[in-house]
């Protein structure tokens, strides 16, 4: 029996080619550290290419877990293992593993051959190139063939079954629990016996292998994490965003029309939103973007939540129908899935390059609320928030998200329905003018929003349309004091959804003694995990740091500019070349600096934090330099 | 496949299959007036939508569909104003995107009578893919081409439907790009009901568009409109007279297609080829002569029709119904597939609770 170790947290990376499953086995070793009650964030990472060339660098597809007993905020930098099933899986994740760390290879795959497409001129599995680490070269495709031999597959789909062997060996490595992985494969191929079968045999046969075998000196274990209280499962972002948006349908009582057009790394809500029928929810599957948001627009029109998503390219495309809905001032919600652009770019990236042009990019002063989720979970709450201001403000509100928060997955704490206020979609059903008449410009006080009246409503018929409305009656109008004012209402309009958006909170733990940060960290977005990660580090090392994070981009919480000028230097983390530091400083006048990563990853905290740290160093420095000369 | 369902029946008698059947009756008769909105008429004078809009208020009414279930999206052109003439819903929105709006609310409402009105640079051009669509489709919306062959609200540049070698603004020495027929267009795209008309025959026109508005699936109607100022005349040789005579090859179902002064002409099949061709009543057999068939289910016959039309000056063209057959909506399975996944089970909160717990969850205590 080997010896246990307790860890506090540990990063695994499955590497291999696009073909072994690497996705799979990922999803389920999460699952096992999930229901054991460990916190977890993940990022997966796959080619663009369906079937890049097997064995080649640019097929590599990997999966990185990092698990603990405490919450964390990012999928980590560096791995402490990595599961490497190819020689092209070993190059390309190498530079990531921590020094020292695991790494378990699959020797059968080290062929000259394998070896040769990557570049490799020796096997680096013997020529001691990865002495700093601890190797475990092990045949885990001659194992599992072996193991499964019985079952009268070929040597090839035998050899498929590689990855619940390296499954099973991680499951004994981790001391986790096999019984809902074997439930998972029993369940996932019932219709397979044979596929099903050695499936299983293999992901035992790896289990006993670490077992019985006296490769592994110590095993490892990760106590669960103290979460709050409450009901928890696994959740990924797209998963949680099309939740979110039925969620918020049922709560208006209205039934959901979601238009889309096939895109990565958006399509996952496409697929799950179509599997959710039942709960009153249509699906179109459009012959373009443009007909997808024209599509949802029209539904707006006809009394749905009508909702469109897609990614950079699909909005690009989307803003003149933006544009109208801003006119024409009908509900819409628009999720864009952010990935590397410009152009295609890097679609199975992630990047956050479109905020400007979610604020910004169509025709004419056409202001939208812009709500950013800030991790996979949060993607629920966005959905359910975007759908509110759409509803009751009646205007097209933008959800950003990327392909990080999309794909990653974390636990969440599944919320209880009751807890969610009900949204009133507060449909017109009288006439609202002095004369008896309808006028669908005259505004509610509160919001400034219109009323919806949906066709079918008797005595309200009228026509809307993309020509400026006169502020009454709707009618067209080339006024030039009526576009004037119609041109400020909608601004002002977008400007009243303040209301709702809550201040921004300072973690800054030294404040309240006086004894506060100098500088502060601004996120926004999917960078709030590792913009809080990085603080925590520096905090850990005595050093003192400020946290903030939005959530609506746009309007900007009512005390923000406050906040920027309490510090003397704001940082703003972006996957971009500063879009948020641009707003800020042109809106609030205030020196704030941009810290800014576009490699298609979420931004290192290791990276982050040594920048960060030298910022607070001058900073520091600077102000002690001028209180000695004061003094 | 054949429909028993006669075109230009009456809409008062909705079967499943009539384009109508979910939307709510007026409860008394409506008339003209009912369909005009306060707003003043701002077309060209002697513009060729006026016929049409008058054609379309006049027939509303017979319908005997309630007004506020009636829905207008247009486009951007001229004939796209239409939506703030009539007193009914309506939605004026973007170059081209009216057939994708208009699916929206069609898919999302099965009460509503859904019309689309829009035009040769609209539907043809800048809106192709949309139109090609929702053919294929066949939501059940009723779409009103206007077919003026040039683009008149961006002052005078030739059009998807210009004749070859127009000479425009925009093309001083002549366009250079083949034309399109729309009805070929669209037969092309599986549609199920295609018709062309004349805005200046009104009471053809209100036939035709009933029967459109009564068929249950998309329909296109080709409305060959002059523009006076400019592309004016596009169109005289249809109208009145001799010539039009001459020229219009008027299709009703079940009847030999005869036409011609004093019946001279007819259609009749080429032996050697899937094309019909025109021919002279006296050099050929009375059995020899095509009698319309708007059922047929293979639409090479209704497209070989469409043939019949020159791309350039037209010297001939068939007017009324080319194709009229039954096939599921889009909508219709949309919504069906909706009802047959929430069946008889709650969806309620419960279920939706559910849903979010999904199959894997974990407790954790305080």
């Amino acid at each position: 029996m080997a010896d246990v170790q307790m860890l506090n947290r540990v990063v695994i990376r499955f590497a291999g080619d696009s073909g072994d499953g690497m996705q799979l086995t990922g999803d389920r070793f999460t699952a096992e550290a999930a229901s054991f009650g460990n916190d977890i964030s993940t990022l997966p990472n796959f080619p663009a290419e369906i079937r890049a060339p097997q064995g080649t660098i640019p097929g590599v597809s990997s999966f990185q877990l990092h698990f603990a007993d405490f919450d964390i905020m990012t999928p980590g930098d560096t791995a402490d293992v990595l599961v490497a099933m190819n020689p092209a899986a070993l190059k390309a994740n190498l530079a990531q593993v921590r020094r020292g760390g695991l790494i378990i290879a699959d020797t059968a795959e080290f062929t000259k051959r394998n070896l040769a497409k990557v570049g490799y001129e020796a096997n680096p599995l013997e020529d001691g190139s990865l002495d700093d680490y601890q190797l475990h070269a092990l045949d885990l495709t001659g194992m599992t063939v072996a193991a499964v031999k019985d079952f009268g597959l070929t040597r090839k789909d035998s050899s498929r079954a590689k990855n619940m062997f390296a499954l099973g060996l991680l499951t004994w490595l981790f001391n986790r629990d096999t019984q809902a992985t074997l439930d998972f494969l029993s369940e996932k191929f019932a219709n397979k016996p044979q596929i099903r079968d050695s499936n299983i045999t293999a992901f035992r046969t790896g289990f006993a292998f670490g077992e019985t075998t006296e490769t592994f000196a110590v095993t490892y274990q990760v106590a669960p994490a103290p979460l709050r209280e409450g009901r928890y499962r696994q959740i990924s972002g797209n998963v949680a965003l099309s939740y979110g948006l039925v969620t918020a349908a049922q709560k208006a009582g209205i039934p959901l029309f979601f238009g889309a057009y096939p895109i990565t790394p958006a399509s996952d809500i496409l697929h799950t939103l179509s599997k959710l029928k039942r709960f009153n929810v249509m699906t179109f599957q459009a012959e373009d973007e443009i007909a997808a948001a024209g599509s949802a627009l029209g539904a707006s029109f006809a009394g749905r939540l009508g909702v469109t998503a897609s990614s950079g390219p699909g909005i690009a495309l989307k803003s003149e129908t933006i544009s109208l809905a801003v006119m024409t001032e009908l509900p819409m919600v628009i999720v864009d899935v952010q990935r590397a652009g410009p152009s295609t770019g890097m679609p199975t990236k992630t990047e956050q390059a479109d905020l400007l042009m979610a604020l910004f990019g169509r025709h004419g002063e056409a202001p939208v609320p812009v709500i950013a989720a800030q991790s996979p979970s949060d993607c629920f709450t966005a959905a359910v928030e975007a759908t509110r201001v759409a509803l009751e403000y009646r205007t097209p509100v933008f959800v950003l998200t990327d392909g990080y928060l999309a794909n990653g997955a974390e636990p969440w704490r599944v919320p209880l329905l009751d807890e969610i206020p009900a949204i009133d979609p507060n449909f017109t059903t009288e006439p609202n003018g002095e004369k008896g008449d309808f006028l669908p410009y005259l505004r509610d006080e509160e919001t400034l929003a219109r009323p919806w009246a949906v066709p079918g409503t008797p005595g309200l018929e009228h026509r809307l349309g993309g020509i400026e409305k006169d502020s009454r009656t709707g009618n067209i109008s080339y006024d030039p004091a009526n576009h004037a004012l119609m041109t400020d209402t909608r601004q002002a309009k977008v400007e009243r959804v303040g209301r709702l958006v809550p201040p921004v909170e300072v973690d800054d733990p030294g404040r309240e003694s006086g004894e506060g940060a100098r500088v502060l960290v601004l996120g926004w977005g999917s960078t709030y995990g590792p913009a809080l990660a990085t603080v925590r580090r520096m905090r850990k090392q005595g050093i003192k740091v400020a946290h903030a994070h939005l959530r609506w981009v746009n309007p900007f919480p009512a005390n923000l500019g406050d906040v920027l000028r309490a510090y003397d230097r704001v940082v703003v983390p972006e996957m971009n070349l500063g879009q948020l530091a641009m707003l800020l400083r042109a809106k609030y006048l205030v020196d704030v600096r941009s810290y800014s990563r576009v490699r298609g990853l979420p931004i290192s905290v290791d990276e982050f934090e040594a920048d960060l740290t030298a910022v607070v160093r001058e900073v520091e420095s600077a102000a002690a330099a001028s209180e000695g000369a004061q003094q | 496949m054949t429909t028993t369902q006669n075109p230009t029946s009456p809409a008062s008698q909705p079967a499943i299959t009539h384009g109508l059947a979910h939307v709510p009756l007026a409860i008394s008769p409506l008339n003209r007036k009912d369909f005009t909105s306060d707003q003043e008429v701002r077309w060209c004078p002697g513009c060729g939508d006026y016929a049409v809009l008058a054609a379309f208020q006049g027939f509303m009414p017979e319908l005997g569909i309630k007004k506020e279930n009636t829905v207008i999206i247009s486009g951007i052109g001229c004939s796209s104003r239409f939506p703030y003439y009539v007193d009914s819903y309506g939605m004026h929105s973007i170059h081209g995107r009216a057939p994708a709006i208009a699916t929206g609310v069609a898919t999302a409402r099965e009460d509503l009578a859904v019309f689309v009105i829009t035009g040769d640079g609209d539907a043809l051009s800048i809106g192709g893919n949309h139109l090609l669509h929702a053919l294929r489709r066949n939501v059940n919306i009723t779409i009103l081409l206007f077919n003026n062959r040039i683009y008149g609200l961006t002052k005078g540049q030739y059009s998807p439907t210009s004749e070859l070698g127009k000479v425009t603004k925009s093309t001083p020495m002549g366009s250079l790009d083949q034309p399109l027929n729309p009805v070929s267009l669209a037969l092309g795209a599986e549609a199920t009901f295609v018709a062309r008309a004349l805005d200046s025959d009104r009471k053809g026109l209100s036939a035709i568009l009933k029967a459109a508005a009564a068929h249950r699936g998309t329909s296109l109607v080709e409305i060959y409109q002059n523009c006076p100022i400019f592309n004016d005349g596009a169109f005289d040789a249809l109208k009145g007279g001799d010539e039009a005579a001459e020229a219009i090859i008027p299709l009703t179902h079940g009847e030999p297609i005869i036409f011609g002064i004093d019946g001279h002409l007819c259609v009749v099949r080429d032996p050697d080829s899937p094309r019909l061709r025109i021919a002279e009543r006296s050099s050929v057999e009375e059995s020899a002569i095509v009698v319309h068939d708007a059922y047929a289910d293979n639409p090479a016959y209704a497209f070989a029709l469409s043939r019949l039309s020159e791309a350039g000056h037209i010297a001939h063209s068939p007017i009324g119904i080319f194709r009229d057959v039954e096939r599921p909506t889009y909508d219709d399975e949309a919504r069906e597939q909706v009802r047959t996944a929430r069946g008889d089970t709650d969806t309620g909160d419960a279920a939706l609770q559910d849903l979010l717990y999904g199959q894997d969850t974990w407790e954790v205590s305080a």
